[in-house]
């Protein structure tokens, strides 16, 4: 009879063992981001206008042969302001060609939010319906993605890039892509 | 002290992600049939923003666009089943409420009915233990029969 009275503490350790590993496994600050299921599947074709050229539209085709990164700003966009500064000093290092998604914006606000804070962009192009945004799985801003030289999406970052995401998670990234060139 | 649980409330709640903010104009149907299987469809998705809410219940712009893309896909002549897949493919699983059942899933379709399983093969140990003790029940002391 000994043996059922170790029973619920049994079951209760079981239990606190399960809690623990569920707090363990969200420990992850930023465990609200959804995993992108486009991740190692070609990046979605698209055909959008350039925001500083009327008229002119860049297809991703155009985009094969070198990997690009993908950034996902507006002007209303609180986070993409805080986003900026870091986005600026890896587009400064002219590693890879950064693209800039501008989502749901009106132009004229986008043309003078770069122009106040600076434009890190190789090029930016317009979404302004939102419609390709649903193509890349987009759900808020900002939101960036690598996309290497055969055209496949590597890696996606949702929320605001820091300098430890870059160096933590970019960077190695990067270089795995350039050596599959 | 409420000083300091404001700001944390405002840390806490300070969104890492924006939305834009205008807000465009309101879906028209064409019929009742299909606003009402259009309702029956958002309802079974789960807004990718805000994310305990479904594509229904949601005012953040994304699922205003992608209400408006779930209408344009009916209307070009997807069924329920294409639709959802247009928007798993896309973001994942997770607009799903009702997860398919693969192998990745299994644990969660089926993890409750295991649970009881368990719950239902302790209980019946319990009892059988008890049973087969209370026959020599003057052996055991008043203590030990509290289980």
């Amino acid at each position: 009879m000994n043996k059922s009275r170790w029973l619920p503490l049994a079951v209760f350790a079981a239990l606190a063992v399960l809690l623990a590993a569920g707090v363990w496994l969200s420990r992850n600050p930023n465990r609200e981001a959804l995993p992108s299921p486009l991740i190692g599947k070609p990046a979605p074709a698209f055909s959008l206008p350039v925001l500083h050229e009327a008229g002119r539209l860049l297809s991703s085709d155009e985009l094969r042969g070198a990997p690009y990164l993908l950034n996902v700003w507006g002007s209303w966009c609180p986070a993409c302001r805080d986003e900026h500064p870091v986005l600026t000093r890896f587009a400064e290092t002219k590693r890879v060609r950064v693209l800039g998604f501008n989502w749901k914006d009106e132009h004229a606000d986008a043309l003078r939010w770069l122009e106040q804070y600076g434009n890190p962009y190789w090029i930016v192009v317009t979404d302004y319906d939102g419609k390709s945004a649903i193509d890349w799985g987009i759900y808020g801003a900002p939101e960036t993605f690598l996309v290497d030289a055969r055209g496949i999406v590597r890696w996606k970052y949702v929320g605001p890039l820091t300098d430890k995401v870059v160096a933590e998670q970019l960077l190695p990234m990067l270089d795995e892509v350039e050596k599959t060139r | 002290m409420a000083t300091v649980a404001l700001a944390l409330s405002l840390v806490v709640s300070a969104p890492l992600l924006a939305q834009p903010a205008n807000d465009p104009a309101p879906l028209s149907f064409h019929d009742d049939a299909e606003e009402r299987r259009f309702h029956a469809l958002v309802a079974e998705l789960r807004c990718v923003m805000c994310q305990n809410q479904s594509l229904a219940d949601s005012n953040a712009q994304i699922a205003r666009d992608l209400r408006r893309e779930v209408l344009t896909l009916m209307r070009q002549g997807q069924d329920d089943a294409q639709i959802k897949q247009f928007l798993v493919a896309r973001y994942g699983e997770f607009v799903l409420y009702r997860p398919q059942v693969e192998s990745k899933t299994w644990l969660l379709w089926f993890g409750p009915a295991l649970v009881l399983l368990a719950g239902g093969f302790a209980v019946a140990r319990l009892a059988r233990g008890r049973r087969n003790a209370s026959a020599p029940a003057d052996a055991r002391s008043d203590e030990e029969q509290e289980w």
